[in-house]
C-alpha cells in the first residue's frame, strides 16, 4: 500500500526522521488555521498518490494565512493525473541551501535491500538514475546487518553530500532505515531531502510503501487506507475478504482460482474480445483454493453489482478443490443472489471430480449458465454474451 | 531422475499438526512420498496418524533429521512463524525446505533469504507462497495434486499454483521429470534460473516449460540464461497482459510498477532468446507438443 505525504511523515516523525511543522487540512478553512497557528510561510501541498503534482499546479507557496486559503481553495478538488485532491498538507515553509535524494528499497533481483542517494535530488528519480547515473550511488543493505549510521555516513559520501551536512545527513538516514525496517516499509523515499541554512538535515517530502503481508503486526496499517479513492466495488470485495482488482472498460466479469490463473483468464478473454468488438475483461477476481458457496456468492455479488458488467466468466481448475464443490457453490450461490442474478454465467470446469462438478450443474440446468469444456473456447462463449449483452 | 526431489527423499512437514499440514502430509503420503516425520516445539514427543501412518512429531527440524535421516521439510506454519520456521531449517542444513505459507512479509522472506546466503545456502529453497514440488510417481512436496500427471520427459517451472496444475493438465498425456512452482512473491529462494539450471543437467527431461507474470525481471533474467546455457527445447507462458499498472494481482509480487515488470516485455524477452511464448495456457501446451513431436 502506498502511502500520501503526509502518513508517510507522520511515519518520520514517530522514527525521529525530522520532517518541517504541518498538518493536514480538507478545506481552505483549516488550510488558513494550520498556517496561522505556524506562522510565517507555508507551503500547500496537494496529496495524491502520483508523481509530477509540483508541475501540475499542486504545491504552492503562501506567505499569510489568507493566501494559505486562497491556494488550499485552489489545489483542493484539483484533478491530477486522473487523481483528486481531496487534502492539502500545510508545511511550514523550509529556506532551503541544497536539496538531495535517498531511499531504501526492496531490490527483487538480487533478494535484499538497496539504498540509493544523491547530492542532486528534487528531480525526478527516474529521471536522474537514466541522465544522471554516476550521480546516483547504489548501496546494497544486507537485511541481517542494516544500515546504522556509520553505514548511513558511507553512502553519503559515495554519494557525494558536501562534508558540512554529511554526519546530519547519516543521522537522518539511518533513522529512514529504522522506518523500513520497523514498519515493514517495501519503499521508503526522501525526494527531496534538504539542509536549510543552519545546516539542518529534513524530510521535505516523503512516500511509503507499507506490505500489506505484515499488517498482522501493525495494527495500525490498515487505518491509513483512504476509504474515500477505493474503488467502491473494490473496498466492497475488500469487506468480504476477496482478491479483487477492478479493471477500467471491461464487460467480462472475471471469477477464478489461484492468481496465476486468473490473470491468465483475464488476457485469454481480452484475446477473444479482440473478435467480438472490443469485449474486455471488467475485473480480477482470485477466490482462491476453498471456493465454498459462500464465497462464490460473495464473488458473484461482487461482480454483479459492477454496472460494466454483460457476462460472467467462472474459470476453475480444481486442484486441492472438488469442482463438485464449486458446482455446488455456484447452484446455492444462485440460489442465494435470486433476482441479483441477471448476467449470463460461462463456467468452465476441469480438473479435480470434473465429471461431477459438471453433472451438478447440467441437472441444476439454471437458465443463466452455460458450460464450455476448454479455458479457450469459454472465454470465447462470455465475450461473445458480452458484446451481445451491450 | 528428476530434480532437487526423488523417489529416495526422506520428507517431514514443518506445522504438521496444523489443519492445512494434516491434510496436505495425507496427501502427500497418498501420492507416495515419503513422510518420515513431523515437527511442531509445542507437541514434541507426540504421535499423530495420518492416512494411516503413524508419524513422530519432533521438537525441531535437527532432531527430526538426526531421528529420521530426512532431507526435505514440507514447510505449513502461519505466515507470523514461517521466519522462524525456514531459519531452523537453514541451521539444521535440511537440503531442500519446501515454503508454501502464502503472506510472508517480503522483511522475513529477504531476512531468511540472507541468513541462508551468509551460511553458504546449503538449504535448497522453494517459495514462499508456492505450491511446492512434484517428481510424479516419485515423491510430492507440497500440494501440487498429484493425480493431474504422471511421470514424463517435461520439466515444468512456474511462478503460479494453478497454472502449474492447468499446464500438467494439459499436457499430461506425456507427463513430467518434476514441476516446480516457485511463488509469486518478490522474494523467493528457488528461482525459474535455478530450475532451468537443474533441467537441464536432469538426463529424463526433454523440453522444459516456463511459466512466468508480471512483476519483477526474473523472466528476463531467465530468458538471458536460456540463450547462454539451456540446450533443451523451452516453451513459456507469461501471465497479466491485461494487468493494470501499479495493481498487485492476486500474488504479492505480481505488480508492474512504471514500465516495469510487464507481460509484453517479459514475452520479448523470452522470444529473443528463442524460446516459443503461447498466448494461452493451451496455445503453449501445443507448442510443446510440437516440439516433443520433433
Amino acid at each position: 500500500m502506498d502511502l500520501y505525504e503526509h502518513q508517510a511523515k507522520d511515519l518520520f516523525e514517530a522514527h525521529g526522521v525530522p520532517v518541517s511543522r504541518g498538518s493536514v487540512a480538507v478545506t481552505p478553512e483549516e488550510a488558513e488555521a494550520v498556517a496561522r497557528d505556524i506562522g510565517g510561510a507555508v507551503v500547500i501541498k496537494a496529496q495524491v498518490k502520483v508523481g509530477g503534482r509540483g508541475k501540475a499546479g499542486g504545491v504552492k507557496l503562501a506567505k499569510t494565512p489568507e493566501e494559505a486559503n486562497e491556494k488550499a481553495h485552489e489545489i483542493l478538488g484539483m484533478d491530477i493525473k486522473g487523481h483528486t485532491v481531496h487534502r492539502v498538507l500545510v508545511a511550514e515553509a523550509s529556506q532551503i541551501t541544497q536539496e538531495y535524494y535517498v531511499s531504501f528499497l526492496l531490490d527483487r533481483a538480487n533478494r535484499t535491500f538497496l539504498a540509493m542517494a544523491s547530492a542532486e535530488g528534487g528531480m525526478e528519480i527516474e529521471q536522474l538514475a537514466a541522465e544522471r547515473p554516476d550521480a546516483l550511488a547504489k548501496v546494497p543493505i544486507d537485511p541481517l546487518i542494516g544500515c546504522d549510521v556509520e553505514r548511513a555516513r558511507a553512502i553519503v559520501d559515495e554519494a557525494g553530500f558536501p562534508l558540512d551536512v554529511a554526519d546530519a545527513a547519516a543521522e537522518v538516514i539511518a533513522k529512514l532505515w529504522e522506518t523500513f525496517v520497523a514498519e515493514d516499509a517495501t519503499l521508503v523515499e526522501v525526494n527531496p531531502l534538504i539542509s536549510d541554512a543552519e545546516g539542518t538535515v529534513i524530510a521535505l517530502d516523503g512516500k511509503v510503501t507499507l506490505d500489506e503481508n505484515a499488517d498482522f503486526r501493525h495494527p495500525g496499517h490498515t487505518d491509513l487506507v483512504d476509504q474515500r479513492t477505493e474503488n467502491p466495488l473494490e473496498a466492497k470485495a475488500k469487506a468480504k475478504g476477496l482478491n479483487y482488482v477492478k479493471l477500467d472498460g471491461g464487460q467480462v466479469g472475471i471469477i477464478g482460482n489461484g492468481a496465476g490463473l486468473v490473470m491468465s483468464t483475464l488476457d485469454v478473454v481480452a484475446y477473444a474480445g479482440e473478435k467480438h468488438g472490443g469485449v474486455k475483461p471488467a475485473n480480477f477476481l482470485d477466490i482462491g483454493g476453498g471456493a465454498s458457496a459462500q464465497v462464490m456468492a460473495d464473488g458473484l455479488d461482487v461482480i454483479l453489482g459492477d454496472p460494466d458488467v454483460r457476462s460472467v466468466f467462472v474459470n476453475v481448475f480444481g486442484g486441492i478443490t472438488a469442482c463438485d464443490a464449486v458446482a455446488n457453490g455456484i447452484v446455492e450461490a444462485l440460489k442465494i443472489l435470486g433476482d441479483a442474478a441477471t448476467k449470463p454465467l460461462v463456467v468452465r470446469l476441469d480438473g479435480n471430480n470434473v465429471l461431477e462438478g459438471r453433472r451438478i450443474l447440467d441437472e441444476a440446468n439454471h437458465p443463466l449458465v452455460t458450460q464450455v469444456d476448454t479455458m479457450d473456447n469459454a472465454a470465447d462463449r462470455a465475450a461473445e454474451l458480452a458484446a451481445a449483452g451491450v | 531422475m528428476a530434480i532437487f526431489l526423488n523417489e529416495n527423499s526422506k520428507v517431514i512437514v514443518q506445522g504438521i499438526t496444523g489443519g492445512e499440514g494434516t491434510k496436505h502430509t495425507a496427501k502427500m503420503l497418498a501420492a507416495g512420498t515419503n513422510i518420515v516425520g513431523g515437527v511442531n516445539a509445542r507437541k514434541a514427543g507426540t504421535t499423530v496418524s495420518i492416512g494411516g501412518k503413524d508419524l513422530t512429531v519432533f521438537g525441531t527440524v535437527e532432531e527430526a533429521m538426526k531421528e529420521t535421516g530426512a532431507d526435505v521439510s514440507v514447510v505449513f506454519v502461519p505466515p507470523k512463524f514461517t521466519k522462524d520456521a525456514v531459519i531452523e531449517a537453514i541451521d539444521a542444513e535440511i537440503g531442500l525446505a519446501v515454503v508454501i505459507t502464502e503472506g510472508v512479509p517480503v522483511h522475513d522472506s529477504a531476512y531468511f533469504w540472507a541468513h541462508s546466503s551468509a551460511r553458504g545456502n546449503r538449504t535448497r529453497i522453494i517459495g514462499p507462497n508456492c505450491p511446492g514440488i512434484i517428481s510424479p510417481g516419485k515423491s510430492n512436496a507440497g500440494i501440487i495434486p498429484a493425480d493431474i500427471a504422471g511421470a514424463g520427459p517435461i520439466g515444468l517451472v512456474s511462478k503460479s499454483g494453478t497454472l502449474t496444475y492447468q499446464m500438467m493438465y494439459e499436457l499430461r498425456e506425456i507427463g513430467f521429470s518434476t514441476a516446480i512452482g516457485i511463488g509469486g512473491d518478490p522474494v523467493i529462494g528457488t528461482t525459474h534460473i535455478d530450475a532451468l539450471a537443474a533441467f537441464e543437467a536432469d538426463p529424463d527431461t526433454t523440453a522444459i516449460v516456463m511459466i512466468g507474470e508480471i512483476g519483477g525481471d526474473a523472466e528476463e533474467r531467465a530468458a538471458e540464461f536460456i540463450k547462454a546455457n539451456v540446450t533443451k527445447p523451452v516453451v513459456g507462458y507469461v501471465a497479466g497482459f491485461t494487468a493494470p499498472e501499479g495493481k498487485t494481482m492476486g500474488h504479492a509480487g505480481a505488480i508492474v510498477s512504471g514500465s516495469a515488470g510487464t507481460a509484453q516485455a517479459k514475452k520479448e524477452a523470452l522470444e529473443a532468446a528463442g524460446v516459443k511464448v503461447g498466448k494461452t495456457p493451451s496455445e503453449t501446451a501445443d507448442l510443446m507438443r510440437e516440439l516433443i513431436a520433433r
